[in-house]
């Protein structure tokens, strides 16, 4: 479609685009009516693709000169417009789980998601941040009269890695809407039961939309009010305080006064210690740098069960990479990163939960932890 | 000499981002980003003496030009004792690059006709989100970074740009571009992120030069 600008210049050229345009029901944008045009005053007229050609033919045939305004309405509506995310898929019940939530939205998400779901899913509570808010997890547990085994997840152990509780809460979305239609999940489901933490570092999150985005610890108080925040995947007790931490107050990887010291911390470490028997697997989500990393953070010695560690690593690290190519690698985070001590991950397996991975999203830093939301669904995609 | 590296591992990742920094200061600017695709391999020498020296082999892509990827073979030597000097790095680029004249004369051309000097803040913003008209302003930041980056890694350190804070044009009566940075780098061993002021010098044929940068002290 365009958009011709026309003066004319004389009576007879007025009568005939008066005729043209309610001939062929032309679109005026000015004036409004065919009975307002005048001689001399300017002319919008808007004409559909298909009648171009044939208004411009008969412009010329009665020598009306023209300019083409707009060459391509189209494409200026979709320039100005911003496009609209929302395939069905991506819009569930209303949430869009392309685009990062703050702490309140992701809160009120849980509850809905338990309302429109309560024959499969139960809101609990954990514990208690700093801050004294409350941390809830989703139980995702499909009614059986046989015991299951849990896969725990938790996400956003650190307030910076916001597609962290993006991909938690993907995670939550897909399982809820496919479980009846896919297989694969349906039959999980029967065998397991998921336990899912969407935010653990709730006051460093709130933080990091509020006040510093690139903030990654817990929001407690030391030093007489003087220092904030404990890296909390320090502060648990695996080899606590031996390696990769400090233990001054202002470095981002202070690993608190002590093991398990921020209510945080112990709100997962008791409730993982009193299913441990029945916990499969410890999934901790983090992100940058696309990597599944396996225990141990202290210490290049491998864990006992290094070889199936490795080998179900690999084969997820495979299946990621067959849907969009992206490159996961694999390994000890003492060989593949860094020396760390504390670590959730490393806690849950030497407590005794056999699978135990932390796995860094996308990207490996062109972004960091500011990935742009158009990345929010090949990632999750990918990492379910 | 030279010992095999699985390239997965730290030592030769980290090495990998140092030439990546490198990389982009020497040949980056408004119409090139270059970014690590993959790490084909590396290998090590400890040279008595004088220090580690990394052999590696880049796999690399333009953002701008996603659909090729670009060779580079460079060498990393981190000195000894290494608080002093930042690391040598010899870079060999197989192939060419795609062409940017066009692009960088359209910004030179853009800036200079700005009657107000260029702000801008947070880029990207919170969200990860880069208005088109900043991505050039973005692309001379990982220029100006990548100078940092360079002359301030160390075997126990690996940077990437977190964020530009800040920027601002300053308007000079020579022929360069001039902009005010303020980056704030990543460090992954540390987790710190660490605020930087950088002035960075661009001409579309002198390319970008860092006049001067320092570290910003940390807010008490």
């Amino acid at each position: 479609d365009q958009v011709l600008h026309i003066v004319p210049e004389t009576f007879q050229q007025v009568q005939h685009l008066q005729l043209l345009c309610s001939t062929l029901k032309l679109d005026l944008w000015k004036p409004l009516l065919p009975e307002d045009i005048r001689a001399g005053d300017d002319l919008h007229v808007r004409v559909p693709a298909p009648l171009v050609q044939e208004v411009k033919d008969s412009l010329d045939q009665h020598t009306i000169s023209y300019r083409v305004l707009i060459a391509d309405v189209q494409k200026l509506v979709d320039q100005s417009m911003p496009r609209e995310r929302s395939s069905p898929r991506h819009v569930s019940g209303g949430y869009v789980y392309t685009k990062y939530h703050p702490m309140d939205e992701i809160y009120q998400w849980m509850t809905q998601i338990q309302k429109n779901n309560s024959q499969l899913v139960t809101q609990h509570f954990l514990g208690k941040t700093f801050e004294n808010r409350i941390m809830y997890y989703l139980q995702i547990s499909q009614p059986s009269n046989k015991p299951k085994k849990i896969i725990w997840m938790d996400c956003g152990i650190h307030a910076r890695e916001w597609i962290s509780p993006a991909f938690c809460q993907w995670f939550v979305k897909e399982i809820l809407q496919n479980y009846k239609t896919d297989p694969k999940i349906s039959r999980f489901l029967q065998n397991l039961d998921l336990y899912v933490l969407p935010v653990l570092n709730i006051d460093g999150y709130i933080y990091s939309w509020e006040k510093d985005r690139l903030w990654r610890k817990s929001r407690s108080l030391y030093e007489s009010g003087t220092c904030y925040g404990t890296d909390l995947n320090r502060n648990f007790n695996s080899s606590w305080g031996s390696v990769g931490v400090s233990f001054n107050c202002s470095s981002d990887v202070y690993c608190g006064p002590g093991p398990e010291s921020e209510p945080e911390t112990r709100a997962v470490a008791q409730f993982i210690k009193s299913k441990k028997s029945d916990i499969l697997c410890y999934l901790t989500i983090h992100s940058y740098g696309q990597l599944i990393l396996t225990p141990y953070g202290s210490t290049t010695k491998p864990p006992s069960n290094n070889e199936e560690l490795m080998q179900v690593a690999k084969e997820a690290a495979a299946a990621l990479k067959g849907k969009y190519g992206t490159s996961y690698r694999v390994g000890s985070t003492a060989s593949i990163l860094y020396s760390n001590s504390g670590s959730s991950r490393d806690w849950a397996h030497t407590i005794g939960i056999p699978l135990s991975y932390t796995f860094e999203l996308r990207d490996t830093g062109t972004h960091g932890f500011v990935l742009p939301p158009d990345q929010i669904q090949p990632t999750c995609e990918e990492t379910m | 000499r030279a010992m095999e590296l699985p390239p997965s591992l730290f030592p030769a990742a980290r090495a990998a981002a140092v030439a990546l920094g490198y990389l982009r200061y020497r040949r980056g600017g408004p119409g090139r980003g270059l970014q690590l695709r993959e790490l084909r391999s590396a290998r090590r020498q400890d040279i008595d003496d004088v220090g580690h020296k990394y052999y590696l082999e880049l796999e690399l892509e333009d953002v701008l030009d996603k659909d090729r990827t670009v060779s580079c073979t460079a060498e990393v030597l981190y000195h000894l004792g290494s608080k002093s000097s930042a690391p040598d790095v010899q870079l060999t680029v197989q192939g060419e690059l795609r062409s940017t004249e066009e692009a960088d004369k359209e910004f030179y051309t853009r800036i200079r006709s700005l009657e107000k000097e260029l702000v801008a803040e947070n880029i990207p913003d919170s969200h990860g989100n880069v208005p088109p008209e900043l991505e050039p302003i973005l692309l001379l930041a990982w220029a100006a970074s990548g100078y940092v980056i360079w002359q301030n890694s160390t075997e126990n350190t690996k940077f990437h740009l977190a964020q530009v804070k800040h920027v601002k044009q300053v308007k000079r009566s020579d022929e360069d571009l001039q902009f005010d940075y303020v980056v704030l780098l990543h460090e992954m061993v540390s987790q710190e992120v660490l605020p930087w002021q950088v002035t960075l010098l661009w001409h579309p044929q002198r390319g970008a030069r860092v006049s001067q940068c320092h570290q910003e002290p940390a807010p008490g």
